[in-house]
């Protein structure tokens, strides 16, 4: 078996390996070849699913379904369960495991899920196990996600799995039934497009950043009906995690499945993660997956191009994550919108979000910020927060910094490089992994009215509490964000840090 | 599932682009492990003017008198007048569900998010795509005439306006063949249940790191 490194094949190397078959293939065109069970002539697809994640929010409803049909899983051992958008991120209540969630409902949604997981023989990763976390965070970090699988969820961000190579989207609950009980999805081909960021990064712009920036170039229904792979150097150079937070965001910009080609980066990520195949497996899957890329000349539907070089930390001002715009510069004016549906969206947000046209971004003041979520708790997200943090205290107007992390996983190791310890003498809260204030199903929220900045990926109205008010940034901005007040550029903290 | 062949309805606006689906069913009322009971809080941050809860009896809430779907001449509607990216956001199929159980039974915009899109079929719901111009002139026709109703016809593919005058609408073929029958697709799948064993068969031979490695 050569090094890992030599196995990295160019294009006409693969051809000679046999593996590229007829046309020019898009990534996305391969995993689906390879997951096509059937194609009808009513020109829908049964596609076979090779991963199914499932949650306490979206799973209930089709394990009753199951029951009063008579069903049973088609297969267990490709399902793996985790309890994360109730569960508090309050260490006190979490101590008490599932009996101790003081909300009624949520708990009974958290043993639901424990119920069905346990009459069904699933495999599920309880309130406080060591394997729990956000759903889209513990799937990589176990290797239970694979380069060239399918992957499904009832949750929206099962994008983020695209970013090993595979196929991932998220599903209804009726969709999560129809997996549990087929182990395929009938679906349609979606187009190909392309999303390349050329260039180079400069200092103090992160993946957070870029996604943000595509988000704003194509909108949020930009990428509806696409499969969007990312590509070019800026994403070549990201890491897994920095590629999990980009593809975590596409159905943000309205596409339902995101991904980023196998390279090296993928490979020394994956390998050795617990469910991750080992010995001569690893090296037939390897073999495999080194084909998950878009041939060179396949045929995109639409491309979009952007540059590594021009991207500024980004700010989101308005409640989609399309209203977003460089930190240096003003919340928009619609009087300057000639289109009056988008300019009525401008005023409606503007009112919601209690901003004024022409205001610079910088003098936005925060009442809370919130670092964590499937899109920004992973452990290199908490070291960049952590970085700015470091020595620096909380503004006193900001009544609360939490830091989430999105797994048991990524909170030991955080507490293992006293990351924690930074955040508790900045004044920042350290809590349990959990969704938390991503969606506020738990008991973090905003108050009508506030300020946040956040690391997830929607600010909607209401989103993070009734009335509440998001703006998304990177995790560095937001730790910025804290300790000045208001929202600053980093990269000036940064340089005076040097 | 319940069938849709024909049905005609009064019509009743939702005048924003990029409704999300936390906007249609804020995430308060996903706690539930029922599909049915989210009526009462379709658009809750909008049609109230207080903070719902779950459990809570919405006919004792304040009603926000200047949200459309609270005027006297929208109630009853069963068709919602959507505007472009209808239903964007999270997968939660609860989004439907409220529609459903607040008694519409199509709705029709220039785009839907997808995830929204294929869930609304899979509940008896028919979201219609109409270029925007036909949304826009739906839109002045409705705020013209109270009582303004719309009939669909799913067999035909036809919106028919109260003057008589018809749209025609696309809709995939399997879909309208299981809306128009309300049948329940996992039993059209089961069907294929052969092929699905032979291809995982196969799967489980190329990949077999796929199988059994969680347990």
């Amino acid at each position: 078996m050569p090094p890992l490194d030599s196995r990295m094949l160019s294009i006409e190397e693969m051809g000679l390996m046999g593996h590229q078959e007829h046309t020019k293939q898009t990534l996305y065109d391969k995993l689906w070849q390879d997951h096509l069970v059937k194609s009808r002539e009513d020109g829908t697809a049964l596609i076979y699913i090779d991963r199914h994640l499932i949650h306490e929010v979206t799973s209930p409803q089709a394990f009753e379904g199951l029951r009063l049909a008579g069903r049973k899983p088609w297969r267990t051992d490709s399902i793996v369960g985790t309890p994360d958008h109730n569960v508090a991120s309050d260490s006190e209540e979490r101590a008490g495991g599932v009996a101790g969630i003081r909300d009624e409902i949520s708990r009974i949604q958290v043993q639901t899920l424990d119920e069905n997981c346990k009459d069904f023989g699933i495999v599920e990763f309880g309130i406080n196990d060591p394997g729990q976390g956000i759903v889209h965070v513990i799937g990589p970090e176990t290797g239970a996600t694979l380069p060239g699988m399918t992957v499904v969820c009832g949750d929206s961000h099962t994008s983020t799995h695209g970013a090993l190579g595979a196929l991932a989207h998220g599903i209804g609950t009726s969709e999560v039934e129809h997996v549990m009980a087929t182990q395929c999805l009938i679906q349609k081909k979606m187009k190909n497009m392309l999303v390349r960021v050329d260039g180079e990064l400069g200092p103090g712009v992160t993946a957070k950043d870029v996604v943000l920036a595509i988000i704003g170039k194509i909108g949020t229904a930009g990428g509806t009906g696409y499969a969007i792979e990312f590509g070019g150097e800026v994403i070549r150079k990201l890491s897994m995690e920095g590629r999990m937070t980009i593809c975590n965001m596409a159905i943000e910009a309205g596409a339902r499945a995101g991904m980023v080609a196998v390279d090296q980066i993928t490979l020394d990520y994956v390998k050795g993660k617990p469910y991750a195949p080992k010995g001569e497996q690893w090296d037939k899957a390897v073999e495999s997956w080194s084909r998950l890329h878009s041939d060179d000349g396949a045929h995109f539907d639409a491309i979009v191009e952007l540059r590594g070089e021009e991207i500024e930390p980004q700010v989101s001002w308005g409640t989609s994550p399309e209203m977003v715009a460089p930190v240096s510069a003003l919340v928009p004016d619609p009087a300057a919108e000639s289109d009056s549906t988008r300019k009525a969206g401008i005023e409606r947000a503007l009112e919601y979000m209690g901003l004024n046209a022409g205001q610079k971004i910088t003098d936005i003041n925060l009442d809370r910020v919130f670092i964590g979520s499937c899109t920004n708790s992973r452990i290199e997200d908490l070291r960049a927060a952590a970085a700015v943090a470091k020595g620096h205290k909380k503004a006193d107007s900001v009544k609360q910094v939490l830091v989430v992390p999105g797994s048991q996983s990524v909170k030991a190791q955080a507490e293992k490089e006293g990351l924690d310890k930074v955040f508790i003498e900045a004044g920042f809260e350290w809590r349990e992994p959990s969704c938390s204030m991503c969606l506020a199903m738990n008991a973090d929220k905003l108050g009508a009215g506030e300020h946040c900045a956040s690391t997830s990926n929607r600010n909607f109205e209401g989103r993070q509490g009734y009335g509440g008010r998001t703006h998304l940034v990177s995790p560095s901005m937001a730790a910025a964000a804290a300790i000045a007040g208001h929202f600053v550029d980093v990269r000036e903290m940064q340089k005076e840090a040097l | 599932m319940k069938a849709f062949t024909q049905h005609k309805g009064v019509a009743a606006p939702m005048d924003r682009a990029n409704v999300d689906t936390d906007l249609i069913i804020p995430k308060q009322f996903l706690k539930s492990i029922k599909r049915t009971g989210f009526g009462p809080n379709l658009f809750d941050e909008l049609r109230y003017l207080d903070e719902g809860q779950p459990g809570q009896d919405c006919s004792q809430r304040p009603v926000n008198p200047e949200f459309p779907l609270n005027f006297p001449r929208y109630q009853g509607a069963s068709v919602l007048l959507a505007r472009k990216n209808f239903g964007c956001g999270s997968s939660r199929e609860h989004a439907p569900w409220a529609l459903d159980d607040h008694g519409f039974r199509a709705v029709i915009a220039p785009s839907f998010a997808d995830i929204f899109f294929n869930n609304c079929f899979k509940n008896g719901l028919l979201p219609i795509v109409l270029d925007e111009d036909t949304v826009e002139q739906l839109f002045q026709e409705m705020y013209a005439e109270e009582g303004y109703a719309l009939t669909i016809d799913l067999e035909k593919q036809l919106v028919i306006k109260p003057n008589g005058e018809t749209i025609a609408f696309e809709v995939d073929e399997f879909r309208k063949h299981c809306l128009l029958n309300g049948l329940d697709d996992i039993g059209l799948t089961l069907e294929d249940a052969d092929e699905i064993r032979a291809y995982e068969a196969k799967r489980r031979e190329q990949a077999p790191w796929l199988f059994d490695a969680v347990k």
